[in-house]
């Protein structure tokens, strides 16, 4: 039945599903988390692609985030400048630092790589936290106009959400393009055996960097939308902490899998409010749902889903058969 | 009609709903009990619902129950966002309380503002109330208040050399921004800048650094534990020159972190600690001690500056809703503004359409640690 | 002059000695068993945090810091018997998530259990500082490095003399080798958990008189930590102990003499450069990529 559903078909009914949840739902007040939702989803995504797909590990993909979102903010809020060059500066810095970082990190492998980046993510880090005149330092930087678009503001939460939505939906459809292109085969060929790879003559090094940019493109994207729709953005959002949640959600999505990705970041995103009701034991409770999950869903939710899937068409299967 | 019946109910339940929501008045609270600020968070939590409790008993607000929603923060600025629009959207205060820290209330002030919903900010930078915002207020000192009431006690010392040790956090920021402006505008010189991470535990670098610069006096801005691990270090490594803290560590915490190292440390305080020695006369004084009373017999431990600022937040709010009759938010913030003289713990409040803060550096005083208690430095 | 720069080192040795040995408990989780154990930070915690209990409960400091690192290390053991061995065959990265998981519940519990406030041992023996050629040592700081000495010499030993460290050692060339031979495995891997566990606990207990300690010091010991074990070529225990001390030291000078607002930047810096020229550690054997 999963099979029968066209593949270019379910990017265009996850956004229409999106787009109708504000209208469901009971209180406004959940147009805001799943706005959040949405943005964490869009890094998340970038990350699979890295993590899951070329198996290249990076604990600083807060930091891309953070360039994101502080190069747009200073730059349409000190200087003035129009949102939509804004965005665009902070993307491209984001893809710059991408590239100057990649180079030299990507000749790591597995626990250096993410030593390396785990260190270039602190330092970023550091670097906003101190740099005071620029980036107003630990207590944050304020008065970051909401997000204007050809004449358009988003000024309603709900109008918000459409667009984070939105742009999650397109960065599904392209992540889906890219993973049944060439360049997905190289990247998983490069996640199955680099050496292999090699030898098969896929240009692994310049793959790799490929992707490792993509993905601070992707975590860029998300951080302007973030800036622009909080108003307000501080350092401590980007530092190693939000790094390694976002590692959490691409495994407890499910790596490998474009969709696995967005539920892991609306899960985890979500999971704290939930929680709520537990008061103080919220955080312990947080904890066990993550080695739960990772004792009975090794395959992430993605995984989880597919096995689930796969027991009921069988059921369904067994049931046809006596019949 | 049996059909009919069957909505009985739940028109009972949603009339009740109506009569419950008449006889309330929701406040909201949004601050941060547990991460990083908890120190601050948690003492605050327990004095507003304390008073909360104290203020229902003696018959609520205007004759309606007074309700304070709370939301934890963890110290993370989305999470107070989301607070933020819960307060605004699902509880529909009518006024509203926090956050803890500089950070998060810079980040939610905005949403209040926007909503005409009167917040009252229990964080400390400046940047919060000025320029005043008509809907935001904060009840936390200024750090320029504190470290004027340095500079006076460094100036009648003849201390001209000032070296500055600050966090990198919100705090010390804020403190290190007002520290280099006021040292430079009251003629004296900065001998030297140094840094500390807010989880560092060995500032002896910094220390050291210090004692090898001519300098007159040390001053250090933060919050437990790293003023407690520095006055630690100052005294391994032999650094004699006074030093002041800033009002950060005026708790008893400090003291007992410190331990002997503490002794003879200088700092600007609110009247709380030294609320015993106070003449008989000052308008605080008997708020100060029933509340540190009151705070001991429910919860133990010490009481602290920050458990204040939720007291002033609260108590000032319900001051606002009493003069005004009323518990619109318009109203509400009307009044808050035209608050004066009113005694509260971390000073006597006077607020006006340009000062949302109401404090000024006589609510300090200046304090000395003496055989591990705070003794008051004549002026 | 030279006061200030051996006051540098020694203040970077100390801090140095705390990042070392979470470090060496890295080290000896990932030789046996595979995982990056990002809950290691948290054994540290665990440490410090059950010692002033204890103390603060009535009982002396020696017992107090044996009972809590004997504490700490049931507690390793408890993490990999019920976090780690049900997910045994799970991928690298599912375990370090699984540990990320426990380290989140061991903070929660210790804030649950003891409060959020940050809490002080008294020194193990006078609290005077001992003037070295115009520099200044706390008695305390001796206490951290001879302790530290002392650990590396015992495991040393263990590694080389005991039976126990000699399987724990084949584990680490090739686990399913030393299964093959008659080692169990799963024993090895509970054993590393409650070394590294003792380890920790140990740099958690002797630190806290001069460092203090909270619920939450074990994030930024984890980082640190792993910092170090990885500077020091993941996989050697006195590589990962070296490469912690070298991280305090390049931390304390930085703060000295360059920036101390930047004295974090500046040591993770070096480290990045030292990866870029090195890419497996100062210390770290050249493995061959297995295709």
């Amino acid at each position: 039945m999963r099979r029968a559903l066209p593949g270019a078909l379910s990017p265009v009914l996850f956004f229409a599903a999106a787009m109708a949840a504000p209208f469901v739902l009971s209180n406004q007040y959940y147009v805001s988390v799943m706005t959040l939702c949405a943005i964490n989803a869009l890094i998340v995504l970038g990350l699979n692609l890295l993590l899951g797909f070329a198996g290249q590990i990076s604990l600083g993909h807060a930091a891309f985030f953070g360039i994101g979102a502080y190069a747009s903010a200073i730059l349409t809020t000190t200087y003035a400048w129009p949102i939509w060059a804004g965005m665009l500066a902070g993307v491209c810095l984001a893809a710059a630092v991408a590239w100057l970082i990649g180079v030299p990190a990507l000749k790591l492998h597995g626990h250096y790589l993410a030593m390396a980046t785990l260190g270039f993510g602190v330092i970023v880090q550091i670097a906003l936290n101190e740099t005071t005149w620029l980036t107003g330092g630990p207590s944050g930087f304020v008065g970051v106009p909401r997000l204007t678009l050809f004449g358009y503001t988003f000024a309603s939460d709900r109008s918000y959400y459409f667009l984070c939505a939105g742009t999650l939906a397109l960065a599904v459809a392209l992540s889906r393009n890219l993973i049944a292109s060439r360049t997905g085969r190289a990247l998983r060929a490069i996640h199955t055996s680099e050496g292999a790879a090699t030898a098969m003559g896929v240009h692994t090094s310049r793959y790799k960097l490929f992707v490792f940019i993509l993905s601070a493109v992707y975590a860029a994207v998300a951080g302007v939308l973030y800036a622009h729709y909080l108003g307000f953005v501080a350092p401590a959002s980007f530092g190693f902490h939000f790094s390694v949640q976002l590692i959490t959600m691409v495994v407890l999505g499910g790596m490998a899998s474009i969709w696995g990705a967005v539920a892991g970041a609306a899960f985890l995103t979500s999971l704290p409010e939930f929680l709520r009701a537990l008061e103080n034991i919220d955080i312990l409770v947080y904890g066990l749902v993550l080695v739960l999950c990772m004792i009975y869903l090794p395959g992430g939710l993605a995984g989880g889903a597919a096995k689930l899937a796969k027991i009921l068409s069988n059921r369904i299967a067994g049931h046809a058969g006596r019949a | 009609m049996r059909r009919a019946i069957l909505f009985l109910p739940l028109v009972l339940v949603f009339l009740a709903g109506r009569a419950l929501a008449g006889d309330t008045i929701k406040i909201g609270a949004v601050l941060s009990v547990t991460g990083p600020a908890s120190f601050l968070g948690e003492p605050e939590k327990n004095t507003i619902s304390m008073l909360q409790e104290a203020i229902n008993a003696r018959g609520g607000l205007l004759g309606k129950k007074l309700e304070v929603v709370f939301y934890d923060d963890e110290t993370d600025v989305n999470k107070a966002v989301l607070a933020a629009e819960k307060l605004l959207k699902r509880d529909e205060v009518v006024a509203a309380m926090g956050g803890t820290t500089s950070g998060n209330t810079l980040a939610i002030m905005g949403k209040f503002a926007a909503a005409g919903i009167p917040l009252v900010s229990l964080a400390s930078a400046e940047k919060i109330t000025s320029p005043a915002d008509p809907f935001v207020f904060k009840v936390a000192p200024s750090d320029r208040h504190a470290v004027q009431k340095i500079l006076d006690h460094a100036r009648a010392k003849g201390y001209k050399k000032l070296a500055i040790v600050t966090v990198s956090d919100g705090f010390g920021q804020a403190g290190r921004e007002a520290l280099k402006e006021l040292i430079a505008a009251g003629g004296f010189e900065l001998a030297a800048d140094e840094v500390y991470g807010p989880k560092d535990t060995d500032m002896t670098a910094q220390l050291t650094k210090i004692k090898e610069l001519p300098h007159d006096a040390v001053i250090c801005w933060g919050t437990n534990p790293g003023p407690a691990v520095i006055a630690r270090n100052r005294v391994q490594i032999g650094l004699t020159t006074p030093m002041y803290m800033s009002h950060g560590v005026a708790s008893k915490k400090f003291i007992e972190l410190a331990g002997e190292a503490a002794e003879g440390l200088l700092l600007p305080a609110g009247q709380l600690i030294v609320a015993g020695q106070l003449p008989d006369g000052q308008p605080q004084k008997k708020l100060l001690l029933d509340y540190t009373r009151q705070y001991q017999e429910k919860f133990g431990g010490q009481v602290s500056t920050f458990g204040g600022h939720g007291y002033d937040s609260l108590s000032l709010i319900a001051r606002a809703i009493e003069t005004a009759g009323s518990d619109k938010p318009q109203a509400i913030r009307d009044a808050l503004e035209k608050i004066t003289a009113y005694p509260g713990v971390g000073g006597v409040f006077t607020m006006s359409p340009a000062d949302h803060n109401g404090l000024s550096a006589r609510d300090f005083v200046m304090v000395a640690i003496e055989k591990g208690d705070w003794k008051i430095v004549a002026e | 002059m030279f006061g200030g720069l051996l006051q540098y080192v020694i203040s970077g040795l100390t801090v140095g000695s705390a990042y070392g040995l979470t470090a060496l408990g890295f080290t000896m989780i990932f030789n046996t068993t595979g995982v990056i154990n990002f809950a290691q930070g948290e054994f540290v915690m665990l440490g410090g945090m059950m010692s002033v209990m204890l103390h603060q409960a009535g009982l002396n400091l020696p017992a107090a810091v044996i009972l809590a690192v004997a504490a700490a290390t049931a507690v390793g053991a408890a993490v990999e018997r019920l976090a780690i061995r049900p997910v045994r065959r799970a991928t690298a990265i599912n375990l370090v998530i699984v540990t990320i998981g426990v380290s989140i519940c061991l903070r929660g519990l210790a804030m649950l259990a003891w409060g959020k406030d940050t809490l002080r041992l008294p020194n193990f023996s006078g609290a005077a500082p001992l003037p070295v050629f115009g520099a200044s040592l706390m008695p305390q700081s001796l206490w951290v490095l001879g302790v530290t000495l002392l650990i590396l010499l015992g495991l040393r030993l263990f590694f080389s003399r005991s039976i126990h460290g000699k399987g724990m050692l084949a584990c680490a060339y090739q686990r399913k080798a030393a299964y093959l031979v008659g080692i169990s495995v799963e024993r090895m891997a509970m054993l590393s958990f409650a070394l590294s566990a003792a380890t920790g606990a140990v740099g958690g207990a002797i630190l806290a008189p001069l460092t203090m300690t909270s619920y939450d010091v074990g994030v930024m010991l984890g980082l640190k930590g792993f910092a170090a074990a990885v500077l020091g070529g993941l996989g050697n225990p006195f590589g990962a102990a070296a490469g912690g001390l070298i991280l305090g030291v390049l931390e304390s000078l930085g703060a000295g003499y360059v920036s101390s607002a930047y004295k974090d930047a500046l040591a993770f810096i070096i480290l990045l450069v030292l990866l870029f020229v090195k890419p497996s550690g100062l210390f770290g054997r050249k493995s061959a990529e297995r295709v």
